[in-house]
């Protein structure tokens, strides 16, 4: 594991949150959001993923009074206050759907496929939802 | 770095994302309904007859047997049983479950 | 090699349970170490006691406790996903008001930061899930 470096409180990873299911339909976005900022207290190398249905999580304009269930897209904005910086989109998926980074509520780095794939070889952990 | 993928390609694309971000010397290891990838002559074979060149593939024996593949998988499918599967998670520094 | 586990899906609808159960079997007949086993979403559904499969079926819940008290498997349960689905420990059971506890034995309920520990401490995390 060479990018382990002792940290004051231990070890430190790198790890990745790889999103890849749409909002609302399934608890998997909301429940992986609740990972990142708890995994947020442990500082961390912290990378998160948007691909496949996953960038659907992060669009603007949510508006879920309608079905009855919380919007939790601004907690996507409140990322950054937990030091969760590196935030990553897939360049393919936003094309594959027609979006471009405009239709996004918060700032991330769109990456291709190749750069997707060389980030996740430099993990330590990935977790997928 | 070891990718598992557990959907039938048939019904979703998740065994499509997998190949497009495995890299070279990657390996992929079939598991429950991922195993159908792995069926020869279907429409997806050719898709994963392209990647064996970079990608190591497996299929988990157990689940080939239990949907009644034994046979039908492609040649240079490698099958493992679970412990197999361990050995692979072990062998590859990471792994990435394609869900 | 020291594993941590993560199940994300419920027993008998999905494979997840099974196939992270057989995998977590597997890992220590080789002589390895199982860190944690962490259940999150519909996951934590694995940690009742109250389910009752067909006499000839598979009981997936118990398998887990079973593996848990052969092997002192630390088998630990989501709280806020428990809290969602009723999942509950006699202590989370009288904090929130219920009158009746579920949780299976060699389950314990705690909190995400489990999840990442487990991430931090082991060599490999294994995700299960659908």
């Amino acid at each position: 594991m060479s990018d382990e470096e002792m940290m004051e409180g231990g070890v430190q990873k790198k790890f990745c949150y790889v999103n890849r299911t749409a909002p609302y339909g399934t608890v998997y976005a909301l429940e992986a959001l609740e990972v990142v900022l708890i995994g947020a207290a442990f500082e961390q190398d912290v990378s998160v993923v948007f691909m496949d249905d996953g960038v659907f999580q992060i669009v603007k304009g949510q508006d879920t009074a309608g079905i009855g269930m919380k919007n939790f897209s601004p907690t996507y904005r409140a990322l950054e206050m937990y030091d969760v910086e590196k935030l990553y989109v897939s360049k393919e998926s936003l094309e594959e759907r027609g979006l471009s980074e405009d239709d996004l509520l918060v700032d991330v780095e769109v990456k291709t496929a190749a750069e997707i794939r060389d980030l996740m070889e430099e993990q330590d952990v990935l977790l997928t939802f | 770095m070891l990718h598992t993928v557990n959907k039938s390609p048939f019904q979703k694309n998740t065994f499509e994302s997998c190949i497009k971000h495995a890299a070279k010397g990657s390996a992929v290891l079939l598991i429950e309904d991922g195993v159908y990838a792995a069926l020869k002559d279907s429409t997806v074979s050719s898709k994963l007859q392209q990647a064996m060149g970079d990608i190591t593939f497996y299929a988990l024996e157990p689940d080939v047997n239990a949907r009644g593949l034994k046979g039908k998988v492609m040649d240079g499918i490698n099958l493992v049983d679970y412990a197999g599967f361990v050995d692979l998670t072990v062998k590859f520094d990471r792994v990435q479950s394609w869900l | 090699m020291k594993f941590t586990i993560q199940i994300n899906e419920g027993p008998y609808t999905h494979q997840a349970s099974d196939t992270a159960y057989n995998f977590a079997k597997a890992a220590l007949e080789a002589g390895h170490e199982i860190y944690r086993v962490f259940f999150y979403h519909d996951g934590v559904n694995n940690a009742t006691r109250l389910t009752t499969p067909p006499q000839d079926d598979r009981n997936v819940i118990n398998r887990w406790s079973e593996l848990s008290a052969a092997h002192n498997l630390d088998l630990v349960v989501c709280v806020a996903a428990a809290q969602r689905r009723g999942i509950a420990d006699a202590d989370e059971a009288r904090r929130n008001g219920k009158n009746a506890d579920n949780i299976a034995p060699g389950f314990r309920i705690s909190g995400l930061g489990q999840l990442i520990e487990g991430g931090i401490q082991s060599d490999r995390l294994v995700v299960f899930g659908d």
